[in-house]
Parts: C-alpha cells; structure tokens; sequence
C-alpha cells in the first residue's frame, strides 16, 4: 500500500465517491453504499514513472492532486495530476451486455455463415457490473516546475494548474494549449524568494482565483482585469506578530492550504501553526485565527531540523461553513465550531478506530500532565501526519488519510432519526460520534 | 554576589555592572552561537538541496530566505564583516574571488553557450568554485584551449576575452550566473518552459557573494577543512556530488565530446594533471 498523496470528495449526485491518489500513482475510487458504508468502486493506474531524457531526471508518479469534475453524466469525471502531467479520466459503468449477434458468436468469433439459418435481433442482457476508466485528455509539458494544485472553473469547461511559479488556465477540451496567468518567476532567478504554494477558482465567479505562496500571502485575481494577472486585485496579509518574531517566521507563515468557502465568501488559510479564516472583503487581516498546534512553537528549531517545519498540511470546510477541519502530528486532526469556538482534537490512527467505536477527544499538555490521557507534546510522533483531509460536501462525512490508511467517520444519527442542526452541533457531534472505520488498500 | 570560584575581579567599582554586561554578554554571545548554528545548518540543508536530482523549490527557497535573513543580521551586527576578515585571512584571497567573477562576466556574453560551472555545486562550496574558475582562468592564459576537456564551447568565449575587467561588481558577478543558469537550459530545449529546479542553484550559489563577503564564514571553511586538493580534481567533484543520474554531470560529460576544434579529447587522467599544472601556473599570475 502506498502513501495517500490526495482525498476528494465529489461535488454533488446521489452517488458519493471518494478518490485518493497515492504516490504509486493509483487512484482508488469509494463509492458510498445505500446502508452508508463505502466500498471500492474502481482502481486504476493514473500516472506512471516517466524519465525526462532532456533532463535526465526521472518524473514521480505519484499523483498531487485530483480533482472531481461537476458534470452530470451517467459517467464521472476526474482530473489528477502528477508533479507535471494532468489526465483527465472518465469513469463508466457498464452493467448490460448485448448478447445475440449474427455474424459473430459469444466469443467474438466469426460465424461460419452456413451455420446461420435465422436473423435475430440482438438483446441487451445484465452483467455484472463492470467499472472502467479510461484516460481522455492528456495536458502535458506546460509546467516546468511541479505542479501543486488544480482546480476546475465554476464554468465546467476550463480549469487552471499551478507549479511553483506559474499557473495555466486550460480549456478541458484542448490539451495542446494552455494560457499562462499568472507568472511569479523573477527576470532573475536569483532574485527568487517566492514561490506559489497553492490556488484555486472560486466556487461561484468564474473570474476569480486565489493563490498562496511560500511568503503568507494570499492573492485575489481577476481574470477580467488583464490577461495576465500578476498585479492582485486583493492581498491577503497579516502583519507579522513583533512578539513572535524569529527567523522561523517566514517558513511558519508560508501558506500550505487555501479553500474558498461554500458560499464563496470565505477564505481559508493554512500554515503551519494556525488556520485563518479570511473575509474577501478584508485584507488586512483575517476575521478568525485558530491555533492548530501551537505548543510546537519553541520547537520549530527542531522541526527546522527535521524538516518537519516545511511539512504542507491541508484543511477543510464543512457543507455548511460552520466547522473548519485540519490534521496535525501524532495522526491527530483537528476542528474548530466557528460560531461557538469550541476546537476538538481526535486521534486516526489503526489502535484506536474499531468499527462503531466512538472518537474519544485528545489533548496535549506542554508541562505536566493533568489527565491520564493527556499526550505530552515531547511525545508527540512527527512522523505520523495528516496532511490531507476532505469533509463530504452535505453531510458529515470525514476522510482523512494517515500515511497510508484511509479513515472515514462518519455522524451518527440521534436516536429520533433527525440530525442535529448542524450549526453548532456539528462539531459536538463529531467528537462524540464515529460509525465507520475503513482502511485503504 | 559572586558564584563559588569566581575570581575577584580588581576593579570594585564596576563589579555590578560588569556582571550584568557579562550576563548580557553571555546572552549575546549565545544567540549568536544558535543564530551561527542556524546558518550552518541551513547552508548544509542547501547543499544537500543542490545535490538531489530535483530539490523541492519551496524549501529551497524557504531555507534560502533565511540564510539570507541571518546574513543581513550579521551584516547589521558586523559580525558577518568580522567572519569574513577571517576568511580572508584563512588564505582564500579576494583575487581569487576576482578571478570567479572574471570568468563568469565572460561567460554572460556567450548567451547560447552552456555553462559548465551551472555543473559544479556553488553553495558553500568555495574551493570548488575557485578551483573550477581558476582552471578556466588557466585555459586562456596557456592559450591550450583544446588540452582542457572543460572548455568545450567554453573555448570560443575564451579567446575572445580578456584577463582583465577584474573589478566587475557584485551585480555583473550574480548576473552572469544568473545568466549562465538560464542559459543552460534554453539552451538545451527550444521554447518556453525549459528552465529546470535545478537554476535555483545558481540563486543559492549566489549568496555568498552577494552579500558584500567573499563567501562562507569560518563555518563552511570548517565543514570543508576536511576537503583536500583531490577536490581540484574534476573527477573527484563529478562523482563525489552525484548520488543520482543528473544532469550536470552528463552535461559536463557532453562538453567533453568533440565538439570543438581540438585534435585529441583529452581523458580524464590528463585533464587532471593538466589541470593541477595550470592550476598551478595560474596561482602565481594571480598572485602576481
């Protein structure tokens, strides 16, 4: 089993999927049984390793990002990318074969046409059902760095990608073409001391993208204002503490996640200690910070060491924008109630998720500890993060990946049937609840 | 007042505040060892960086940013100016650096050529720097462009330049590199899109300079005291900064194809003694 490199909900349908890509390169799809459960519905090989022969360097396979496209087909469709190669797959089904031919029988075989006396009309028949997935369009050699996001347009027919210095917008139909954007590479390349960590469209303008980089900005663009857009039409940026000041600062404020919002007038964004939640219409600072580990602060020398300080963590909304999600070390999520600011920290991990087991809350004590389940932050294991988590655009549904291991949980229903408003519940409900345990391949 | 063993100090009067400086002293004195420890530990995560097939350009650049942000500090704070005397006097001459610029600046107006030392590892890793330069350097003062595997197209740019216009300033210098990390890629591919991760070397490589000091402190000459004149041999520094099939070695490797006008390619075997023989010559013009 591979490393999970990526978690996608799709968007809308009666029909749940969950894709993960991993660094093999697979994509494994979920489908969302009737009874509530998720099952594999299709596996297949997305990326393979390629060898740039100009440069001689080998290109990984592992995909970075998948992306669900919103189309209302019988059949679905996905984007994934790999470090510099985007595909786009349609998944199918196929549960009816046609059976009654007259030239050819069963097996394909030609007929001897002596042996046909009489015409038959052919007839469809079940099957078992057969899930493919085929690759139909291929968008390469536009990044020569790698790229770290995609994110298809409200208008369904284009799309951008970004690497590290430059985002593309692509037409989903033209794969020999894309437009650049947005071009962050200086004159002169020694000059660099930026880079482009993530973008993405906004949900409901078409004109509209935002991106972060490695400085704690983040950026607005309107694609109407000029072709190019390298000049914002918004910074997002908080000014630096003065009392939190190290050399550390940069690397703590580069921006690992950004996510608009459902209703589009949000921002979220991530780094390393905090998570921020951003009103588009103010940029100066964001309207709510929350502190996703901040006892790690007096340690970043350390994580500096490790490595761990650039390590990139991803976070999430839920369907209403009431609760906000992100993971942390030691296979520990976190999530934050906006509206009643209550925070929670659950653990992922194979000791403690059974089947119908109810997640129990977590805490980390920087001194000594005041509870018997209190985990000390030197305790803490930088190796098992959760850098990537999705939560199910309607429902509470959560997916987070540890390493290699896929965990959905999911909100049990009260005992009359109904769901608690999800407002403030939520989140309540969530570190009381857990009903399903599944592990990846 | 004072701890068990402390000396009495002679002058009474100012004991007090003396051990509030000393204290403050200390507290310097040790921030400035963890800052030092920092940019030592940056330098290397810089140069392990260069060395990966394809470094993670956010980190690079992150890290990058903080050895720069010390830098300044130690700039303001004048230590970086202290640290650099000593580097000088350590034996690496500011000549030496000179010639590093000279040879680059020439390289610049040669747009289409590729540039070998993009080959070589800059951060921090001074010695090779000169070294590769001043073997250069030697090429075109012996006028034996053809016995030197490294010139290459290089060859051409040589003939057509001169020993002179040391005194380029620090900006040509980052320039020229910066030109000559572009460069190679362009050169390589047609089109757009061409440059690799791997220019963001000639950024790291370039900071030393940059910032007004010959190059790395007595830190880098520590993690490098261990380096000895076998490093002069280009042999070594391919093989010793490859852990993975790159492009620089193969590049450089390319170069060494005939693909000037020299009769004999030279093998690697005289490349070396050739190269310790004009190596050698070139250290006294210098010197001179």
């Amino acid at each position: 089993a591979d490393v999970i490199s990526t978690v996608e909900f799709n968007q809308t349908g009666e029909f749940l999927f969950l894709a993960t890509g991993d660094k093999g390169g697979r994509v494994v799809i979920f489908q969302r049984e009737p009874q509530g459960e998720y099952n594999v519905y299709s596996t297949f090989q997305s990326h393979e390793p390629e060898f740039d022969y100009l440069k001689s360097l080998e290109i990984e396979e592992r995909i970075n990002k998948i992306r669900w496209l919103p189309l209302h087909n019988p059949a679905h469709f996905l984007l994934a990318t790999n470090d510099k190669t985007i595909k786009l797959w349609k998944v199918s089904e196929r549960d009816k074969r046609a059976e009654g031919y007259n030239l050819r029988d069963e097996e394909g075989r030609l007929k001897d046409l002596s042996t046909v006396t009489t015409l038959q009309v052919p007839v469809l028949r079940p099957m078992d059902l057969l899930v493919e997935a085929s690759p139909r369009r291929v968008f390469a050699n536009a990044h020569a760095y790698h790229i770290n996001s995609i994110s298809v347009n409200s208008d369904c027919e284009t799309y951008l990608s970004a690497d590290d210095l430059r985002i593309n917008l692509w037409n989903l139909n033209i794969t020999d073409r894309s437009f650049n954007i947005v071009d962050l590479k200086p004159e002169n390349m020694e000059d660099l001391s930026e880079v482009i960590t993530v973008a993405e469209f906004h949900p409901h303008h078409c004109h509209l993208l935002a991106f972060s980089s490695s400085t704690g900005t983040t950026r607005l663009c309107d694609m109407r204002a000029s072709a190019l857009c390298d000049q914002h039409a918004k910074l997002f940026e908080e000014a630096a503490d003065p009392s939190h000041r190290s050399f550390f600062s940069e690397i703590v404020s580069s921006v690992s996640d950004v996510k608009f919002s459902h209703s589009g007038r949000y921002l979220l964004t991530r780094d390393y200690l905090t998570v921020k939640v951003w009103d588009l219409n103010m940029e100066n600072k964001p309207v709510e910070t929350y502190q996703v580990h901040d006892y790690l602060r007096t340690k970043l020398c350390s994580l500096y060491e490790s490595d761990c300080i650039f390590d990139k963590f991803e976070c999430a909304w839920n369907g209403t924008d009431s609760v906000i999600m992100t993971g942390a070390y030691n296979n520990y999520f976190r999530m934050f109630d906006r509206a009643s600011l209550r925070d929670v920290t659950l653990e992922a991990s194979r000791e403690v998720c059974k089947r119908r087991a109810v997640l129990q809350p977590r805490r980390v004590c920087v001194g000594k500890k005041q509870k018997e389940t209190d985990v000390s932050v030197d305790s803490l294991d930088f190796r098992k993060k959760i850098l990537h988590t999705a939560w199910h655009p309607k429902e509470n549904i959560i997916a987070i990946a540890a390493s290699n291991n896929l965990y959905i949980f999911q909100d049990r229903l009260t005992p009359n049937g109904h769901h608690n408003t999800p407002e403030i519940q939520s989140c309540r409900q969530h570190h009381n609840n857990l009903m399903n345990c599944y592990e990846h391949i | 007042m004072f701890s068990k063993g402390t000396k009495r100090k002679f002058s009474d009067g100012g004991e007090e505040i003396s051990d509030e400086s000393l204290l403050g002293a200390r507290v310097a004195s040790s921030y400035s060892l963890q800052r030092q420890s920092l940019l030592d530990m940056s330098l290397i995560k810089l140069q392990l960086c260069h060395m990966l097939v394809e470094p993670n350009l956010c980190r690079s650049v992150l890290i990058a940013n903080t050895v720069r942000q010390i830098q300044e500090e130690m700039t303001h704070d004048g230590s970086w100016h202290m640290v650099t005397e000593a580097f000088c006097s350590a034996g690496q001459s500011p000549s030496e650096r000179l010639v590093a610029t000279e040879v680059l600046c020439r390289s610049r107006e040669q747009d289409a050529e590729p540039k070998l030392f993009s080959v070589i590892s800059y951060e921090g890793c001074r010695e090779e720097e000169v070294v590769a330069d001043e073997t250069l350097c030697s090429v075109s003062v012996s006028d034996t462009v053809s016995n030197v595997c490294l010139a290459g197209r290089m060859g051409q740019c040589w003939e057509k330049s001169e020993l002179s216009g040391v005194e380029r300033d620090e900006e040509a210098l980052e320039d020229s590199r910066l030109g000559s990390g572009e460069d190679e890629e362009i050169d390589t591919e047609d089109g757009a899109s061409t440059e690799s991760p791997k220019t963001i070397g000639q950024v790291f490589g370039t900071f030393e300079i940059k910032n007004g000091s010959p190059g790395p402190d007595s830190a880098l000459e520590e993690l490098f005291s261990d380096v000895d004149t076998s490093y002069y041999d280009l042999d070594t520094m391919l093989t010793g900064m490859q852990s993975a099939p790159k492009m620089g070695p193969y590049d450089l490797l390319d170069s060494l194809a005939p693909s000037h006008s020299s009769p004999s390619i030279v093998s690697t075997p005289n490349c070396r003694s050739d190269l310790n023989e004009l190596d050698h010559i070139m250290e006294i013009i210098v010197g001179s």
